[in-house]
């Protein structure tokens, strides 16, 4: 049986040479991406900012969105939104804050409920009070940053410095861009979203992980090699099961994307770009080119230089690391 | 690495197989697993986004204990100021304290002394540091009483403590079915209630404090001659169910603490509901005294501030029984009659976040996680196959297993399994076929590489391993940060995320080799099939 071969055997794709695309790309990208966040915003759900969400289904269908708007805003409630949900008889309504305090949005929920009667079954209420919204926003975002700074003291541990500090740079490099993604697309931003986040940050790293392994494995194994021709040589080997595993992990996404229901279509939505698109990107193109300039195999590079270097090592890898411009080549992998 | 002692291979088979075997009792009703052992029993429990229910989140209102802290630390010390007979002025509640000026400076040292009563050395793990529950200072013949803050702190441990005896018995007497009340953080409370859709009727039982008083009605003059000038120091103006205004006096003669029991009924004349209830010996005790010195004057029953009747005495109460009538409704009478019964509640509770899940919401979203699971898992398998072929297949078994363990791990704990619980082992099926690739690409570099087949396939494994742990344990910590950090659902999330990446470990180093192991001994390959 023919086997099927994604990444044919012996690539040899110059990743390297891209660092000079991919690091300016990456940092407009970001710089825009943290744009987005401070004048686009994100569209917080009742998690974070409280208030009300309420999940009905009419008898009457397709729902009559018009006049239950003016039910609902008969009874003065401030902010409200009506918004169709996975069926066209599933209604979602969502009402802002009330000002007044905790017992403010309990009233709220029992004024909807006494207006809309018996015309719609409740699939779902959601009130959440001023007092546990800011609460649940800072464990939140403290959860994400202690999960990044545990990951980096592990990968300080396991690794050399440089490599902790790369994969972090890379780790919220995805994060920002996930970030922007969410600002962007308008996706309800809740507690499911910062699940989602942090799954990408373990996700991400994970893939950053195996590749940085080789790479450290190839350090060991090829002390003369110039430090893009490893990396290159590295990512190369690890090319085929990061495709096939993030083909995998895309297939588990689609499935529930497609038959997970409507209640996680956000954070399906968030994983899927975050851990399939810029998860993959960000291994391959900035968190292991990153290792060049955070100064891994330095003393190769300069190694060159010195006189007693043998002719062995290619020639252009004797300029210094920043300028380095390598020529795309073939890379020789020595056994 | 592909060398197994049958001692070895017969413990890991047998590990695998009693994981997956605590799964078991998910696949029967409750009703059959109740005749079985208890070990056996565990199960996964449906979280309420997926079987439907209500979960509220109570929040103890702490200002309100600290104020009842201060206004008794305020009748202390008028009481042992009296006793002492040590004449004083200004005696005034100010922020967090109360204010006393002695009026003969000579005084001051008794004072102080007498006062320094009041403030006893903390019990328990903060009484081991010397703290006091009183912090007094003194300023120019004014002495401060502040209660500490370790003080505070345990009162307000305690009326969280207090408040989930009282929901608990509250909750029970609805005739709710297992109901779960527990402790979240400080000050809050969580009660979740599998299967309620409408919790209406929860929150307005919850939201009552129930502190019933029987008092005097004060008829030195007509509450709107209290309105407009003052009312009388010892009583208050409350106001009735109709917003009809009464003067009260502020003593109060019986309490509901010392009633034993309430009981919903009708009344034999005008056969409207009303509750009855019995006190215990003190309170008949009180309650004989004060109705046969007061006959012929109205009494009021005061509940939550509120009066809800306030009827004359006609002869002596002296069998310790009596009757709340107020224009009740049957649901209000009997609601009334368990609120008396559990109790009330040491300071007033506030909903701060209610979550609501229909069944029928409940239902859908374990249908289109099931069917995401199945289309998830049919196309990793399919692909898996294509890609490796002999080899996927073996990686496709490991990943049966490992979801099969995942559940059994998850009955074992007892855990609770959400929509994004789904989520979670939809994903690990991804991860787990990951440790799977990096072994095969690994292999098959090692092949390219000019080793021979059963070389190659040991080498792999060797390498692979080390990647595999590294890699796992990063997205663990993600896992268990996630954990300690996320509340509800995302816990669910965090919880069958951090058990696929075990069993997934687990499959890998053991399991996977072992059958390619076996396949090895048994066929003797002289090239890898993949």
């Amino acid at each position: 049986m023919r086997l099927l071969r994604i990444v044919p055997d012996n690539t040899r794709f110059d990743f390297m040479r891209f660092r000079r695309f991919s690091f300016p790309m990456s940092a407009m990208l970001s710089i825009a991406a943290i744009l987005l966040y401070f004048y686009h915003g994100l569209n917080f759900g009742i998690d974070f900012v409280g208030g009300t969400l309420i999940e009905v289904q009419t008898r009457a269908n397709p729902a009559d969105l018009a006049s239950m708007r003016a039910t609902i805003g008969g009874l003065h409630l401030g902010e409200f939104q009506l918004q169709e949900f996975g069926a066209p008889n599933d209604v979602l309504i969502r009402v802002s804050e009330q000002p007044g305090g905790d017992q403010a949005q309990q009233a709220a929920v029992q004024k909807v409920r006494d207006a809309l009667g018996s015309t719609v079954d409740y699939r779902r209420v959601e009130v959440v009070g001023p007092s546990v919204s800011t609460e649940l926003l800072s464990y939140g975002t403290i959860g994400l940053l202690s999960a990044i700074i545990a990951i980096l003291f592990y990968l300080w541990f396991r690794f050399e410095w440089q490599f902790a500090l790369g994969a972090m740079i890379a780790n919220v490099h995805d994060v920002v861009l996930t970030v922007g993604f969410m600002s962007l697309t308008r996706v309800d931003f809740d507690l499911t979203s910062i699940a989602a986040l942090l799954t990408i940050v373990g996700y991400s790293l994970n893939d950053t992980v195996v590749i940085y392994d080789r790479i450290r494995e190839m350090l060991r194994r090829y002390k003369r090699m110039s430090m893009p021709d490893l990396l290159n040589v590295s990512v190369n080997a690890t090319l085929s099961r990061s495709i096939v595993t993030h083909v995998t992990v895309a297939m588990s996404l689609l499935a529930l994307l497609l038959f997970g229901g409507q209640a996680i279509r956000s954070f399906t939505a968030t994983m899927m770009f975050g851990v399939v698109l810029v998860g993959t990107y960000t291994s391959v193109f900035i968190a292991s080119p990153i290792l060049i300039y955070l100064g891994v195999g330095t003393g190769r590079m300069g190694g060159a230089e010195e006189p007693e270097t043998p002719p062995a090592a290619p020639p252009t890898a004797s300029q210094p690391p920043k300028t380095a411009a390598p020529a795309p080549r073939r890379v020789r992998a020595r056994r | 690495m592909l060398f197994f002692t049958r001692w070895k291979a017969a413990a890991i088979l047998i590990t695998a197989l009693v994981v997956c075997l605590f799964a078991v009792p998910n696949f029967f009703s409750e009703k059959t697993i109740a005749r079985w052992p208890d070990w056996a029993q565990r199960h996964i429990v449906l979280g309420l986004d997926l079987q439907g229910g209500s979960s509220l989140l109570l929040e103890v209102d702490t200002n309100a204990v600290r104020k009842e802290r201060l206004q008794s630390l305020d009748d202390d010390v008028l009481r042992v100021l009296r006793q002492a007979r040590i004449p004083f002025t200004g005696r005034a509640i100010h922020g967090n304290g109360v204010d006393v000026h002695i009026t003969r400076p000579t005084d001051v040292k008794t004072a102080l002394d007498k006062l320094g009563t009041l403030s006893q050395l903390m019990s328990g793990i903060v009484g081991a540091s010397g703290q006091r529950s009183v912090d007094i200072s003194e300023n120019g013949g004014t002495i401060t009483l502040a209660p500490s803050d370790a003080a505070v702190t345990e009162r307000i441990r305690q009326a969280v403590d207090q408040s989930i005896e009282i929901i608990q018995r509250r909750v029970n007497e609805l005739g709710l079915v297992e109901p779960s009340i527990q402790r979240e953080g400080i000050d809050r409370i969580l009660v979740q209630v599998p299967g309620l859709q409408d919790p209406t009727r929860l929150k307005e039982i919850l939201g009552k404090t129930a502190k019933l008083d029987f008092r005097m009605v004060d008829l030195s003059m007509t509450p709107q001659q209290a309105a407009e000038t003052h009312p009388p120091p010892d009583s208050e103006i409350l106001s009735g169910q109709n917003g009809e205004k009464y003067l009260i006096e502020r003593r109060v003669l019986v309490s509901g603490g010392d009633l034993v029991d309430a009981q919903p009924g009708f009344d034999q004349r005008t056969s409207e509901p009303v509750v009855n209830f019995r006190f215990n010996s003190t309170g008949a005790r009180k309650f004989a005294e004060a109705t046969e010195q007061n006959v012929g004057k109205p009494f009021a029953i005061v509940l939550d501030n509120q009066v809800v009747s306030a009827p004359v005495i006609r002869e002596p109460i002296l069998g310790g029984q009596g009757q709340i009538s107020g224009n009740f409704t049957v649901q209000q009478a009997n609601d009334l009659a368990i609120l008396l019964r559990a109790g009330a509640l040491p300071a007033p509770l506030t909903i701060v976040e209610e979550r609501t899940v229909g069944p029928g919401l409940g239902q859908d979203s374990i249908r289109a996680g099931e069917h995401a699971a199945y289309v998830g898992a049919a196309l990793v398998v399919f692909f898996m196959f294509a890609t490796y072929g002999l080899f996927g297949l073996f990686a496709n078994i490991a990943v049966a297993v490992n979801v099969a363990m995942i559940f059994g791990v998850l009955s074992m704990l007892g855990a609770t399994l959400t929509l994004p619980g789904i989520a979670g082992i939809v994903l690990t099926v991804g991860i787990a076929v990951d440790s799977n690739v990096l072994i095969y690409e690994r292999i098959r570099e090692e092949v390219r590489a000019g080793r021979t087949a059963i070389n190659a396939i040991d080498a792999g494994f060797t390498r692979a391993l080390a990647t595999i742990l590294d890699s796992n344990i990063t997205t663990f910590i993600a896992a268990a940060v996630l954990f300690y950090a996320g509340s509800g659902p995302v816990r669910g999330f965090a919880v069958t995320l951090g058990v696929g990446i075990l069993t997934s470990l687990f499959t890998a180093f053991t399991f996977t080799r072992l059958i390619v192991a076996y396949w090895v001994r048994v066929w003797r390959p002289r090239a890898v099939p993949i």
